[in-house]
């Protein structure tokens, strides 16, 4: 260890690892993981989004399975919450849409109008 | 290092693990990899999260679930509702108290009474980062305090800030850290130490251990900065033998820090060097006794030194060395991030900051915990502690392990520190906190402990070596209903005695219990002189009392 900087560098490149741990998560990303999720591709569609989350190293985000919503018909579903902003529930959600949602959402805060099924 | 959704932290400490934690976390992990899950689940083993009494316990982040008592068939459901589906398995999680039949569904650090009342400054990463992973340390401030001194503050300055943050010492005695170090730090001399005390030997006592193994960086953070402060380059950390996790975990904390220069020559490119190195005792209560502790750092028997000289001075190798205990080495680095006027505003005017407690015997919530100083017995044992189960009555809390003196009802609105402790015949010690509910007998109690010191006596001086056997001679007396009037007096007079004349704390506080317990338990005690245990305790005399 050569001087502060060095110090602030390994902080940095740790924290990202344990700041789920601090319940500072902002932005919540949940997707619903019922039978009727998983059957309609929801575990690739959470692959896909940790995938990007680790590709754009972005932090601060939580990403949780939850249950059935009651809309299977609209599985694979991903409600994105950004604090101060009304929650989106995007449905029909593929591997690739969903690393489009990253980019757009919660990278732009953009919202995919033509995907969204509901505003909360 | 990969982000992932979620974190596992399986407790680590040596009663989780003793109850099977190992073989939770490889459940956790075999279940995780069995859904595919491995790279977005992340099991973490750290160190005690507190609440010893529930183990295994774990936390799953980001929610801040924890479930306890958790059972290796439990594991697999939890997997797959929780972490693969997404939905907290109620049944399982924690509950405050045992006897109550509210389900707390969430345990974040606040909101429940267990952790609302604590205050962690000593505690702050256990059961939180994975104490073999230097990174998670660093990731919480680690090593920025040490970094802080080196670049900015010269040794004096280092000094003034720990007087001013009035710390005492945590590992009994309560001596202001500033001020032990000043005497080292103004006596010149070629080579200086730090010794840390991780001779935790006081029964009931196991919060040193617990920080040890949840947070060793803490330690080893706090002693490079005493290092500085005091112109020594040298330390030494004295653990326990039985302590085979500590010094597995201490051993590679050091490794780690020496590999990122944390620890080595030219710290920071500051041209202080520091070292440290693990000894570990035999077991002898004694040595957790600086001088006897020294003695046997250098190869002899454990026997405490006459005094003055005091290790400050003359320590190891007769050259000045500071001896601090783990908890208060550990309050270090806190008090130089944020300065000694932040750690006056918690505690109490006289004994600011924090303390540990272990808190065991006849109490609900048994585990570790961390209180602002100053919180009273009556919080601790009802808020924090969760009572005293099976509903039956408070009769006296023992402070400070079994050197400490007895509390009895009247005391539970007593503010917890130095001071006031001390004034009652009591002492805060090592922060062992042993309730006794009202089913028990003093005598009966009193025998148990002076039989330990009886055994741990180290023999060097008259008064203790004597003074302890003659006291449980009595004590037996008393319980088999054969000790006579003129008993009770011989006993004060041979309490103290070993308080005035016996060479070290050992013989000085053996008798504490037994002094505090005869002025406030002395009618029950008195009533084994006329043949009648109250309690029914002492089997010989309850079996006389039936008779008649």
């Amino acid at each position: 260890m050569k001087s502060l900087a060095d110090l602030e560098k390994i902080r940095e490149e740790a924290r990202r690892m344990t700041d789920l741990r601090e319940g500072k998560a902002q932005t919540k990303v949940i997707i619903g993981m019922g039978t009727c999720g998983i059957a309609a591709g929801a575990r690739e569609t959470m692959k896909a989004i940790l995938d990007e989350i680790n590709k754009r190293n972005l932090s601060g985000i939580a990403l949780t399975p939850t249950g059935c919503l009651g809309l299977c018909e609209q599985e694979p579903i991903v409600e994105v919450e950004i604090p101060g902003q009304p929650r989106i529930i995007y449905g029909k959600v593929t591997p690739e849409k969903a690393r489009q949602i990253v980019a757009k959402h919660l990278v732009n805060n953009n919202i995919i109008g033509e995907w969204v099924i509901g505003r909360k | 290092m990969a982000i992932y959704r979620s974190h596992v932290l399986v407790c680590g400490g040596t009663p989780c693990l003793l109850k099977g934690a190992r073989t939770i976390r490889n459940l956790f992990q075999q279940e995780i990899n069995r859904y595919q899950m491995a790279d977005e689940i992340r099991v973490v083993e750290t160190g005690c999260l507190g609440p010893c009494d529930e183990g295994p316990v774990v936390i799953i982040y980001p929610e801040g679930v924890m479930y306890s008592r958790l059972q290796p068939t439990d594991i697999p459901k939890i997997v797959e509702h929780h972490l693969y589906k997404g939905r907290v398995v109620e049944e399982l999680v924690y509950r405050e108290r045992k006897d109550s039949k509210e389900i707390s569904s969430k345990v974040p650090l606040e909101g429940e009474k267990y952790l609302d009342r604590q205050k962690r400054v000593v505690l702050r990463n256990c059961g939180r980062i994975n104490p073999d992973l230097i990174e998670e340390y660093i990731a919480n401030h680690g090593y920025e305090a040490l970094g802080k001194v080196l670049t900015e503050l010269r040794p004096e300055q280092v000094v003034e800030i720990v007087t001013a943050s009035k710390l005492q010492g945590r590992g009994g005695a309560g001596f202001p850290t500033g001020l032990k170090w000043s005497f080292t730090a103004k006596t010149q001399a070629d080579r200086k130490y730090i010794v840390c005390n991780a001779d935790e030997g006081e029964p009931g006592t196991f919060k040193d251990r617990l920080i040890m193994e949840g947070d060793p960086h803490s330690i080893i953070e706090g002693m490079a900065i005493a290092g500085y402060a005091v112109g020594a380059e040298e330390g030494i950390i004295y653990i326990r033998g039985e302590y085979h996790l500590s010094i597995e975990r201490m051993a590679r904390a050091i490794r780690q820090a020496n590999e990122h220069g944390l620890l080595g020559k030219n710290i920071f490119g500051s041209g202080f060097s520091f070292q440290i190195e693990i000894r570990s005792g035999a077991g002898a209560y004694i040595c957790g006794e600086e001088t006897a502790l020294i003695e046997s750092i250098e190869g002899s028997r454990g026997e405490p030194r006459v005094k003055p000289p005091y290790p400050g001075v003359a320590g190891l190798w007769g050259k000045p060395t500071v001896v601090n205990n783990v908890e208060t080495l550990a309050n270090i680095a806190p008090i130089i991030l944020n300065g000694p006027e932040w750690f006056r505003s918690i505690g109490t005017e006289s004994s600011p900051g924090t303390k540990v407690f272990t808190m065991l015997g006849d109490i609900n919530n048994q585990g570790l915990i961390e209180v602002p100083m100053g919180i009273t017995l009556r919080e601790i044992v009802y808020e924090v502690g969760g009572g005293i189960p099976g509903g039956k009555g408070f009769k006296m809390a023992q402070t400070g392990g079994t050197s400490g003196g007895c509390l009895p009802m009247e005391f539970l609105d007593m503010p917890m520190d130095y001071d006031t402790l001390s004034k009652v015949g009591s002492a805060l010690g090592s922060g062992a906190m042993l309730i006794i509910d009202d089913t028990h007998c003093i005598v009966d109690v009193l025998k148990s402990f002076m039989k330990f010191f009886c055994h741990e006596s180290c023999g060097k001086c008259t008064p203790c070596r004597e003074g302890n056997t003659r006291l449980y001679e009595i004590l037996t007396a008393l319980s088999a209903g054969t000790a006579t009037k003129a008993h009770i007096q011989l006993m004060k007079d041979l309490a103290r005695t070993m308080q005035l004349t016996a060479l070290c704390g050992l013989g000085q506080s053996a008798p504490n219990s037994l002094i505090t317990c005869l002025r406030f338990f002395a009618d029950e005690i008195e009533a084994h002189l006329n043949g009648k245990c109250p309690t029914g305790v002492c089997k010989s005399l309850a079996t006389q009392f039936e008779a008649v």
